[in-house]
């Protein structure tokens, strides 16, 4: 028995599958941007615009039943730059990803920024989707490629934040 | 309140990152023992055990507690878990004190832990899920904005992350039990480490930690038990708003200072700066600390990296409200620990136990942890004298 | 010990398969409803508890979406166990006795089993070094525990067949449930075993679904109810995991929850029975001290549904509900959790 070493690790691999349910508000969003167009919800309460849309308001509880239809221009409120490359991850490195903020939009949206440098991507900057083809829409937000940037004046993101901000309830 | 609740004992694991010496079970069993050991108890003597546990996949075990109740004494007694994200460490402990404020039971023991070695805890933490495009790339990712904005709104200069990486982990080489012990660790060398989620370099990450930390809470009539005098629980608090929400503050989210706000009443704080002597801070990027010292009240909104600029954090600056003695979060991170570790951090503290990390006299201190995205809240006050 | 009281429980329809709606929007109609009754806003809940499993939802953190559900704002004090939500609605209790400025909370729990395989997820439950790996699933588990009680001569297949004809007669008065019916054991038993000696109908049915709880203390659950459902005793134990080490034909934890929560103290008119399979629900029987003179699972106990993490709720709730409208006393609801009854809680619930 001296000779026995301990056993210092086993390996169990697990596998279980799962099939996800999206919920009707993002069914609703996912149908319509298979045919190019964004959608948000509108809170009873606060009159804030949630895109991706939701069923209830996550403020207030309240059903959301009035949709709007967004552009697909915004700006960028804060973003990240990715230089690790991640398990499971096609994007190569590095790669921006930003909270965009679609004009008629109260909730940002995550994407990616390019056709810029990345030291010019700051908060505020006006931006843009970049669809895929057509032909290759599906249910997915991969039907944006990505943001790029317009060109316009940068928008003033505290104010417009804090704007937000202030018609939360309570 | 009803009754008084005391820690008697304290008990935690050298923070590392892989224990091949123990399983789950004897890992957790090593933290309680020692805390057991500390309160001058036995685990007969336990009416009960509060166990904390982050998401269980990532040891892919479904509620480990489960098969480690025997382990744990607890067969014919009551095992309780408690899950809430990043903060769990901290909730477990409150859960724990309202059985003996709430007059259930008068000695249990709570633990917190995280054996991360046991798994890929990316794919546990950050799986890909169907209609969520995986833009993130895992917590550095989700939380980077964040900083971004803060660093925007405040218009603090860069090198407040760095000075931040550099004192935690400068505090964790005089605590035995913290994970990274970097002798080395200087503002170059962190500066020089890769940027992984701009603007997070690897130097202002924490790591993944396999650890657990535990503590002996009783009423008032056992309080006189331990090896050590007790510390007092002041107050405590928890806080929770949702992920996603337009409007929400993400830097500086208000069911943080909310929770604050409800603890420091309890307490009777109005100055956390002058009446603390010291914090425990969940801290896992380096500029959460100049967020959270604003959230907490420490300061001004706007002001919290001048703190840390002027090393009023700082044990090795003499600063006036050290934060994270231990090394903090940025030196150990077991997660569903982790909190524990920042609440247990602060009793050791009141009760004087706690070594070359000892701030002198420390009568009043404060333990945090915070989960999700920035939006579950654990906090207690903790004091050497009966509140 | 403070007074605290059920006041009002709400579930959804147990159905096998919820394919249109995610967990928030089964969760905020249930919650919605449920406040309404009692005439509360979400702004005036004290103290927010629930239950629910990262393993049956497919993600960690599963928990944090279903606060999507609440309208967390401004921001709520708030817990979460994961597991079963009697245990959830324990933690509640708790904390209401510590403070005394808590005067209502809300419970919730949801589970939808239907994403996954359960049968294959819950052999995560056991010891990750020497059981899990060799997948012993629920049912195989709970043949052993049925295949010992046969052993032992405590009972047959054809008792075990009448809990489901029990269950199912019960259920047909239950609108929400998934599976009702007036069967006779002798036609159950013509099934072929899933695990032998099981059959279909000694198993709990698979089900999507969730289920809430409105708390209330002292005079404020009077100013809110004609009739709360006061808690009288609510512990809970655990055993010993491994199925080698115990003797499966008894459950000493149920046993030892029930004698702290007082359940023998007076006459049980009803009892709801958390036991997922029906020789389970022979050993709490027996566990518990009840007597020919209880009425077990009213509402079709596991075969009204087994939203799984809620499942526990729904017994407290489906108790509480015939206190609240005044059909029952005196009530005893159960909950379980991990392989063959491993951890049991116990509520005692009396009306005034």
């Amino acid at each position: 028995m001296s000779e026995t070493k301990p056993v210092k690790y086993v390996n169990t691999p697990i596998c279980v599958d799962f099939d996800y349910t999206p919920g009707k508000a993002t069914s609703n969003f996912l149908r319509s941007i298979k045919k190019g167009q964004l959608i948000g919800s509108v809170c009873p309460d606060t009159g804030k615009v949630y895109c991706p849309p939701r069923s209830y308001s996550v403020e207030t509880a309240s059903p959301m039943t009035e949709i709007v239809e967004l552009a697909d221009t915004g700006m960028v409120y804060t973003f990240c730059i990715v230089n690790i490359k991640f398990y499971d991850q096609a994007q190569e490195v590095p790669y921006v990803s930003a909270y965009i903020l679609l004009d008629g939009a109260d909730l940002p949206i995550m994407h990616l920024i390019q056709e810029c440098e990345v030291e010019d991507i700051r908060p505020g900057m006006r931006v843009k989707a970049v669809w895929r083809d057509e032909s290759e829409w599906t249910e997915s937000m991969e039907n944006i490629k990505y943001f790029k940037p317009t060109g316009e004046p940068d928008a003033p993101v505290g104010e417009i934040m804090e704007n937000i901000r202030s018609k939360s309830h309570a | 309140m009803g009754d008084r609740c005391a820690v008697i004992g304290i008990g935690q694991t050298k923070h590392t990152d892989k224990r091949l010496d123990v399983n789950q079970t004897g890992m957790i069993r090593e933290s309680c023992n020692r805390a057991l050991k500390d309160a001058n108890m036995t685990w007969k003597d336990l009416d009960a055990v509060v166990i904390g546990h982050a998401p269980d996949t990532i040891e892919g075990c479904m509620t480990p507690e489960l098969y480690q109740a025997e382990a744990l004494g607890m067969v014919g007694k009551p095992l309780f878990r408690v899950h809430t994200a990043g903060s769990v460490g901290g909730s477990t402990v409150i859960v724990g004190s309202k059985l003996i404020t709430g007059g259930i039971h008068e000695k249990i023991l709570v633990v917190g832990w995280q054996k991360m070695s046991e798994s890929q805890s990316t794919w546990a933490l950050s799986p890909v899920i169907p209609f969520q495009p995986a833009l993130m790339a895992g917590a550095g990712g989700f939380f980077a904005p964040h900083i971004r904005e803060y660093i925007r709104r405040s218009g603090a200069p860069e090198h407040i992350g760095i000075k931040v990486a550099v004192k935690d982990r400068k505090h964790a080489l005089r605590n035995p039990f913290a994970h990274i012990h970097q002798e080395s660790v200087c503002e170059e060398e962190i500066r020089n480490s890769p940027m992984l989620w701009d603007p997070i370099r690897f130097g202002e990450t924490c790591p993944s930690s396999d650890g657990s930390c535990a503590m002996v809470l009783v009423s008032e009539k056992h309080a006189d038990r331990g090896s050590a005098k007790p510390a007092w629980i002041h107050g405590t608090e928890m806080r929770s708003e949702p992920t996603i929400m337009p409007g929400r503050d993400e830097v500086n989210p208000r069911s943080g200072s909310d929770c604050a706000k409800s603890l420091y009443k309890q307490a009777g704080i109005t100055n956390p700066r002058k009446q603390f002597d010291m914090a425990e801070v969940y801290v896992p990027f380096s500029w959460f600390e100049p967020m959270w010292l604003e959230n907490l009240g420490f300061c001004d909104e706007g002001e919290g990296w001048k703190l840390t600029d002027e090393g009023a954090t700082s044990m090795d600056e003499g600063g006036d409200i050290p934060w994270n003695c231990s090394g903090g979060v940025l030196s150990s991170n077991p997660i569903g620990g982790t909190g524990t570790v920042r609440f247990a951090e602060a009793a050791l503290q009141v009760r004087g136990q706690a070594g070359d990390r000892q701030v002198d006299g420390a009568k009043l201190a404060l333990g945090h942890a915070y989960g999700g995205g920035s939006q579950f809240f654990a906090m207690w006050i903790v004091g050497s004298e009966k509140p | 010990m403070r007074d605290i009281a059920i006041i009002a429980f709400g579930q959804t329809e147990n159905k096998r398969t919820e394919r249109l709606l995610n967990e928030a929007e089964m969760i905020a109609p249930v919650v919605g409803d449920l406040l309404k009754s009692v005439g509360l806003k979400r702004t005036d809940i004290g103290f927010t508890c629930s239950g629910s499993s990262d393993y049956l939802a497919g993600q960690p953190f599963s928990f944090v979406m279903a606060l999507d559900a609440l309208g967390a704002w401004p921001p709520i004090n708030e817990s979460h166990t994961e597991g079963e939500t009697a245990w959830a609605l324990y933690e509640t209790w708790v904390k209401m006795q510590a403070d005394e400025e808590i005067e209502t909370a809300l419970i919730y729990g949801f589970g939808r089993q239907s994403m996954g395989s359960p049968r294959e997820v819950m052999t995560l439950m056991n010891n990750p070094y020497l059981e899990a790996p060799i997948q012993p699933d629920t049912i195989s588990q709970a043949a052993l525990q049925a295949r010992v009680m046969i052993d032992k001569g405590i009972a047959t297949e054809k008792d075990f067949a009448e809990v489901a004809v029990r269950n199912l007669k019960h259920a047909k008065s239950n609108p929400l449930a998934q599976c009702s019916g007036d069967f006779d054991a002798e036609t159950l038993l013509k099934d072929p075993t899933i695990a032998s000696p099981l059959r279909k109908h000694d198993c709990p049915p698979i089900t999507d679904g969730a289920c809430a709880i409105i708390m209330a203390a002292g005079d404020k659950a009077r100013e809110l109810c004609k009739r709360p459902a006061w808690i009288r005793g609510i512990e809970h134990r655990i055993d010993v995991q491994a199925l080698g080490q115990r003797d499966l034909s008894e459950c000493p934890s149920a046993k030892l929850a029930a004698e702290a929560a007082g359940v023998s103290k007076g006459k049980v008119d009803i009892a709801e029975l958390h036991a997922p399979f029906t020789p389970q629900d022979i050993i709490l029987q027996k566990a518990l001290g009840l007597g020919d003179d209880t009425v077990i699972n009213p509402s079709g106990g596991i075969h009204q549904g087994n939203p799984m993490m809620g499942t526990s709720l729904v017994r407290i709730g489906e108790v509480a509900n015939r206190i609240i409208n005044g059909e029952a006393d005196r009530g005893v609801a159960h909950g379980s959790q991990g392989p063959c009854l491993q951890q049991n809680i116990v509520t005692v619930l009396e009306g005034e």
